[in-house]
């Protein structure tokens, strides 16, 4: 098995994996960080969000190669102690209702609040809008993004 | 002091000392013949429907015997004891229970968790809160009657003295349960009807939630399975050499549903699975098509059906009615998608079986291994881990059996994943229906006449074979009968329609069709007799005032009536109160564009679930019923090809998005009566209240979903 170097939520990490494995299940599988979720395969839910190199990423269809040398944040390192402006924000307005799309939403909106810190609404929709819920927790999103922003969500 | 004891409620009530330091309470459910029967056996296995532990430090351990899901089960329960405990909150922990019939029926569904554990609950916590008094009143030599209670504390009112609740529990473990406790007057309550926050919302954004799928036991493999695609098929052979040769695969196993691939990880295990070569028996279903089943539908609605409801004489009012109108509603099977794909860790050994699910029925998983194994329950211990949906879907034990078959076999723990496409291709379904409606307005423009036949497939016969009676099925008429007008003519009929495509029960069940069917048709009828489709149902609305009242308040907060931007229409559909027992009115605002795309603005929902336990988690609840409605009403359909199904993944099932989510607004009428359901109440009403308010803006009625404006 070939072996692969990153950064992973701050720290250097050298894991042996298949070739060709996705991201996701390399951090799921191989290194036992389980917050970042499986939830289609196909980029096309965003469950899988994480960041590469500070860009929102889909890490399950995003192969291991590709993150060689990179750096990766996953939902457990966003904060120590649930700290961030994002996270206190989805908290604050009780986002999550069975949770599991969660991580990617949060994901998502970091990466949005630090390219738009003050964003419209418009700009929530486009950035969001290939993040699905089932439960319908939508409008709690907008509201928590709105919020962290108000309080500071770029960090 | 002696407290008053009645025996008979000894078998309900048993008490524990632990190792001298805590006080152990089980609640046994008193639920109908079950209770009796067990009464009459064994009373020791009667059904605690929850335990309250305290500890010596004042802890107080709430264990939750329901799944979950992300109703916020895991916080309403506790609260409920908490209430009538007077416990700290901040002190309060959550357990879950482990599968065991102890707990009285664990299977999450129906919107049942709070309003069939309310009485329960409460009378737990009164109980264990007038023994810890009764042990506080006896320890400072005073009355009782002198004593109140507060923040898992004992208080002493004259003279102030206060014992905590953790300092007293090893006295009342040794006190009498009281036959009979008071329960408190709901104006004072302290944490019923509080904004209390979810337990669950923490590890719910910093990713250490642990749903099903994120179970890792030590030495786990993980394993795929390959299902026929055509429903009723099965392998007929299969060559294993390219999967047996994908880096990472273990083994290639045969099991009753399939074929099985064992791998280092999820991601091999589903690599070696696609790199199966199997010849499939398709078996009788290879052919069948969504239109075979509606052609067969539409031949079933010529049959008179069972008649379920016949008031008056529907036949001769619509033929003496002034105007009579006759409609036609079709909707399509609907997949659950839950976003966390179905998926079991299982761990067989020769003398004990370990299951971790997210499951909405522990029992059942526990009941099915232990058939499995062989192995007596004792041995067979069910996690219930959180639950990434639920929707009705995690009721079945199809990926336990597959878990347990894959872990014996390599007599090792074992994952098992389904893909997207699994979870989509090998649901059981919401069930497509066909509805005949038929309705006769008099003179002055009243209902006089309703007629319902609906042809759909039934749940309950596809799960016990013989378990309807005289072909009716009484939850595929759900959302059709009693409906919260007065019509003095009304006959619903059902026709059972079983086609060969696996059915199961989908948030709100039948309401789901009914509701759509019912409601798109009152406003046919509302139009028809040239009246304003609020007005036309406050007419009707006479017995109902619990749904009145929720009407009013929707209708004023929506503005019903007021002007709206040019485009823009309100359209409004009732729910009734069904088996969640909670009425529900919804009232949509939409948009239809030149693009004939159908917008949705700002919805507004109005619903008396009686004593509110907590108001945000109730309106969360609204918000996700309605999108998980209007979702099937804009975009959900579900497509039989060949045998099986052509949707596969988000791209060709959609779901609804952030840009395309309307502001919800939820009205909660507050009425004192006991708590009704609102898991599945939010989501009947959706479909038709964005139907009626797509016909209000484009004049288009639209009687099949999902919504096409032509």
């Amino acid at each position: 098995m070939p072996s692969f170097t990153f950064t992973l939520n701050g720290k250097g990490t050298t894991v042996d994996a298949h070739a060709g494995m996705p991201l996701l299940w390399v951090l799921r599988d191989t290194l036992g960080l389980t917050g970042t979720k499986f939830g289609c395969g196909k980029g096309l839910c965003g469950s899988c969000t994480v960041h590469i190199d500070g860009e929102a990423a889909r890490s399950c269809i995003t192969p291991i190669e590709n993150v060689t040398g990179a750096s990766v944040l996953t939902i457990e390192g966003l904060s120590l102690n649930r700290i961030h402006p994002v996270q206190r924000a989805w908290i604050q307005d009780e986002v999550p209702q069975c949770g599991y799309c969660q991580s990617g939403q949060i994901m998502t909106a970091v990466a949005l609040l630090k390219k738009h810190p003050k964003p419209t609404d418009a700009e929530i929709d486009e950035s969001m809008g290939n993040n699905l819920c089932r439960c319908g927790t939508y409008q709690r999103i907008r509201r928590a993004i709105h919020r962290a922003s108000a309080e500071g969500g770029v960090r | 002091m002696k407290q008053p004891f009645d025996p008979e409620r000894r078998e309900f009530f048993k008490v524990t000392s632990i190792a001298g330091a805590g006080f152990l309470l089980g609640f046994h459910l008193p639920w109908g013949r079950r209770l009796a029967a067990f009464a009459q056996s064994r009373p020791t296995t009667f059904a605690p429907n929850a335990w309250l532990r305290i500890d010596g430090d004042g802890t107080v351990a709430v264990t939750v015997a329901k799944s979950e899901m992300g109703q916020g089960t895991r916080t309403a329960l506790p609260m409920i004891l908490a209430e009538e405990l007077d416990a700290d909150w901040s002190n309060v922990k959550i357990e879950q229970a482990l599968a065991d019939k102890k707990y009285g029926d664990m299977q999450t569904g129906g919107s049942a968790s709070v309003r069939t554990s309310w009485e329960v609950l409460r009378t737990a916590g009164a109980t264990a809160r007038a023994m810890l008094v009764s042990a506080a009143a006896i320890r400072w030599g005073v009355p009782e009657a002198s004593c109140r209670t507060e923040k898992s504390s004992v208080i002493h009112i004259p003279t102030g003295r206060k014992l905590g609740y953790g300092e007293l529990a090893g006295d009342a473990a040794n006190l009498p349960v009281p036959a009979k406790v008071a329960l408190k007057d709901p104006k004072d309550f302290k944490i019923v009807g509080k904004r209390i926050p979810r337990v669950d919302t923490p590890s719910k954004v910093d990713g250490s939630a642990q749903f099903g799928i994120d179970v890792r036991i030590p030495g786990m493999l993980y394993a795929a399975v390959a299902q026929c695609p055509v429903f009723g098929g099965s392998a007929k052979s299969f060559d294993e050499k390219q999967a047996a040769a994908v880096p990472g695969v273990k083994r290639v196993i045969r099991i009753s549903s399939g074929i099985a691939v064992v791998a280092d990880s999820t991601w091999t295990a589903f690599q070696g699975r696609d790199a199966l070569q199997i010849t499939w028996d398709e078996g009788p279903n290879a052919h069948l098509s969504s239109d075979d089943i509606r052609k067969m539908f539409v031949e079933a609605s010529g049959k008179s059906g069972v008649v379920a409801v016949n008031e008056g004489d529907c036949e001769s009012a619509l033929a003496k009615a002034s105007k009579r109108i006759d409609a036609v509603y079709e909707l399509p099977f609907l997949a659950h998608a839950t976003m966390e794909p179905m998926n079991c860790v299982a761990d067989v050994k020769k003398d004990r079986c370990e299951i971790w699910a997210p499951t909405q029925d522990p029992q059942a998983f526990q009941k099915k291994a232990c058939e499995m194994t062989g192995l007596h329950e004792e041995n067979v211990v069910v996690h219930t881990t959180l639950l990434g949906g639920g929707f009705g879907r995690r009721t079945e034990t199809d990926t336990l059996a597959q878990a347990v078959e894959v872990s014996k076999a390599m007599d090792a723990p074992v994952k098992l994943t389904w893909s997207r496409e699994d979870d989509m291709t090998q649901d059981m379904y919401r069930p497509a229906s066909y509805h005949l409606l038929s309705g006769g307005l008099d003179g002055s423009g009243r209902l006089v006449a309703f007629k319902h036949r609906i042809v759909t497939p039934s749940i309950n016969e596809s799960k016990w074979p013989g378990s309807t009676k005289n072909g009716l099925d009484d939850d595929a008429v759900e959302g059709a009968v009693h409906l919260p007008y007065s019509i003095p003519n009304f006959r619903v009929e059902y026709v059972m329609a079983n086609t060969p495509v696996p059915v199961l029960w989908w948030r709100s069940v039948y309401a789901s069709q009914n509701v759509f069917a019912v409601e798109s048709f009152m406003d046919e009828l509302a139009h028809a007799a040239g009246k304003d489709p609020l007005e036309f149902r406050k007419t009707l609305v006479t017995g109902m005032p619990r749904m009145r009242k929720a009407m009013d308040l929707a209708a004023a907060k929506a503005g019903w009536g007021t002007p709206l931007p040019t485009g823009h229409a309100r359209g409004i559909a009732l729910s009734p109160p069904s088996f969640f027992q909670t009425p529900v009115v919804q009232i949509a605002e939409v948009s239809v564009g030149t693009d004939r795309r159908i917008r949705l603005h700002r919805i507004v929902c109005g619903l008396d679930c009686g004593i509110v336990v907590n108001p945000d988690t109730v309106e969360a609840q609204i918000e996700g019923g309605f999108v998980y409605g209007v979702t099937a009403a804009l975009k959900g359909k579900i497509t039989v090809k060949d045998g099986r199904v052509a949707e596969k993944n988000f791209d060709d099932y959609p779901l609804l998005t952030m840009d395309e989510m309307p502001f919800v607004e939820t009205v909660i009428v507050g009425s004192g009566e006991p708590p009704t359901g609102t898991g599945e109440p939010g989501l009947p009403a959706a479909a038709p209240a964005v139907a009626n308010a797509v016909f209000a803006a484009s004049g288009q009625r639209l009687r099949i979903l999902p919504l096409k404006l032509s």
